[in-house]
């Protein structure tokens, strides 16, 4: 059906999401327990949303400046320079924005030329390819190996790299593997990068659920900070998901340059969610705390129940999705998610919504109630029983 | 045996949800089903843990008869004894079946007890006939609980539908 309004050329070729067609099936059906989801099952805070009812209530409902709240920014420069031993300045080095997605988004525009090629490591995060190719550059998909953990090696990288390479995307603990870098690991990407003059557009927006080994930020390794687009936000650390918030730290120029898109194309954040944010940064760390040992708990029952019911699963260092292999079954990873959905209502997230190559798994997300998982395990353990009668 | 912080997070897990198998804490904090089993009966002998129970939420059962009965704060004032303090007092109180909390108190008054009957009158009768007349009681104040909104950090509602959308990337 040819409508009057023509869309444009790079939309139109934009990869359609695939698996449109599942998620509408998801949600016309009832009963369902759901693993398909990408945050925390927790409500936010209740110290958190206080203080956004109390923002309402004193009349913060105005703009803020394009880069966000001052102080805000000043919070933030204290926590990262707390936290992961970063130093941004608050006045030239961070902008506030609409979660990471903004602030991918701000960056891949600030730093592309039409042509420009980035590189990013598969399984990816949906958006990841598709906004480099929006602002006219071409993403170049690098497959991650489930032996090798599912870590994007510098072979690879070096591999890959050509006249035209402008950047690499990284995000780790990596959403949907769960992979996340020791330092030592890091160091080697790092090594890569300098050589073949890349910039890191690093997401970390993981950070605070790295389960096994002390999070490294990529901006405090030796010469990084000044290739480096560092993005963190509040919604998965702090349970903020839809309040989007987050913000992007960088060398001034960069971060200057993505200023003056995000001042015509948004403006600014929600002052609300800035306030609230600001309140999580300074209380909101033991519920943090609280959150993350309640997901090591369900990542270490849920790792050990798929194993034991014949679905080979790594385990992950951190973020809260498991990514077994679904290869025993025979099935596509959409023919999985289908029939799983259809005969036992557990919803996942077939392996090809993070790539063509991510065939053999699914994402499942362990963000859910105990209670839940414990009978969303139950039922796909009676399908993949169901499924061996069969075919034996 | 692994680290006593394990060990305390048994209890964490099982004062959150007593349904929780031995074999699944052990998935959760990789230990070995036999570590947890045994942890989980030295606590039972040792007393730690006392019993195992349901939360119900009572607000949630309207019977005509009011068979779901109510509850009143009841602060006692006392007149403590050589040697032994309130202990006395306490002991004899807390030894009512009425009483189903009893606490040694600081500020205006001593001992707090929560007392349940199945009628605001078999309340009041327990109070002026047997809690007021043992020894070295001065003086008593009662306070009926109207209506609970949360107890022991459950909230007393319907649980809500979650309201996020069943697949999100």
């Amino acid at each position: 059906m040819q409508g009057v309004m023509k869309i444009s050329k790079i939309v139109e070729n934009m990869p359609p999401s695939g698996i449109r067609v599942f998620f509408d099936l998801v949600v016309g059906m009832k009963d369902v327990i759901s693993l398909g989801v990408g945050e925390p099952d927790f409500v936010t805070p209740w110290h958190v949303r206080e203080s956004a009812i109390y923002a309402i209530e004193k009349g913060y409902t105005s703009y803020t400046s394009n880069k966000g709240l001052p102080e805000f920014r000043q919070a933030i420069s204290k926590y990262l320079k707390h936290k992961h031993g970063l130093d941004y300045d608050p006045e030239e080095e961070i902008l506030i924005t609409v979660g990471v997605s903004e602030g991918y988004d701000l960056a891949l525009r600030a730093l592309l030329n039409r042509g420009d090629e980035v590189l990013v490591p598969e399984p990816q995060y949906v958006a990841y390819g598709p906004i480099v190719e929006l602002v006219g550059g071409k993403a170049v998909y690098i497959k991650t190996e489930l032996s090798e953990g599912f870590k994007i090696t510098p072979r690879e990288i070096e591999k890959n790299c050509g006249k035209r390479t402008r950047g690499l995307v990284l995000n780790y603990p990596n959403n949907p593997t769960g992979k996340s870098y020791t330092r030592k690991e890091l160091l080697e990407i790092a090594r890569v990068a300098r050589k073949h003059d890349l910039v890191i557009i690093s997401d970390e927006i993981y950070c605070d659920l790295t389960y096994d080994f002390e999070h490294t930020s990529f901006p405090s390794l030796p010469g990084m900070r000044e290739r480096t687009i560092y993005l963190n936000g509040f919604s998965k650390s702090f349970a903020m998901t839809g309040w989007r918030v987050g913000y992007a730290c960088g060398p001034k120029e960069i971060i200057a340059a993505m200023n003056k898109v995000h001042q015509y194309t948004m403006l600014c954040a929600s002052i609300i969610s800035q306030m609230a944010a600001m309140e999580a940064l300074k209380n909101g760390e033991q519920p943090v705390n609280e959150m993350k040992r309640e997901y090591k708990r369900r990542r270490e029952f849920v790792i050990a129940r798929l194993n034991e019911i014949g679905l080979a699963c790594h385990k992950p260092e951190g973020a809260f999705y498991a990514f077994p292999s679904i290869k025993s079954t025979g099935l596509s990873s959409m023919e999985f998610a289908q029939k799983l959905l259809k005969e036992e209502k557990v919803a996942v997230v077939p392996g090809t919504a993070f790539g063509k190559t991510c065939e053999d798994h699914v994402r499942m997300c362990y963000a859910s109630s105990f209670e839940n998982l414990r009978e969303a395990m139950k039922r796909i353990e009676r399908f993949l029983k169901r499924r061996k009668q069969k075919n034996d | 045996m692994k680290e006593p912080k394990d060990m305390r997070e048994i209890l964490e897990i099982l004062e959150n949800d007593a349904t929780v198998t031995a074999d699944e804490i052990a998935k959760m904090l990789n230990m070995t089903p036999k570590a947890v089993k045994s942890a989980i009966k030295k606590y039972e002998k040792d007393g730690v843990i006392l019993k195992y129970k349901t939360v119900i939420n009572k607000e949630l059962l309207h019977t005509e008869d009011g068979a779901e009965g109510v509850r009143a704060l009841i602060e006692v004032k006392v007149a403590p004894e050589r040697n032994v303090g309130f202990e006395h007092v306490a002991e004899r109180l807390y030894h009512f079946p009425e009483v189903k909390s009893c606490y040694l108190m600081s500020g205006t008054y001593d001992i707090l007890v929560i007392v349940e009957g199945k009628s605001l009158r078999n309340v009041a009768g327990f109070v002026s006939e047997k809690l007021s007349t043992v020894d070295h009681i001065r003086g008593t104040a009662t306070h009926f609980i109207l209506k609970k909104y949360k107890e022991d950090g459950d909230i007393l509602r319907q649980p809500e539908r979650s309201k996020r959308p069943a697949i999100t990337l």
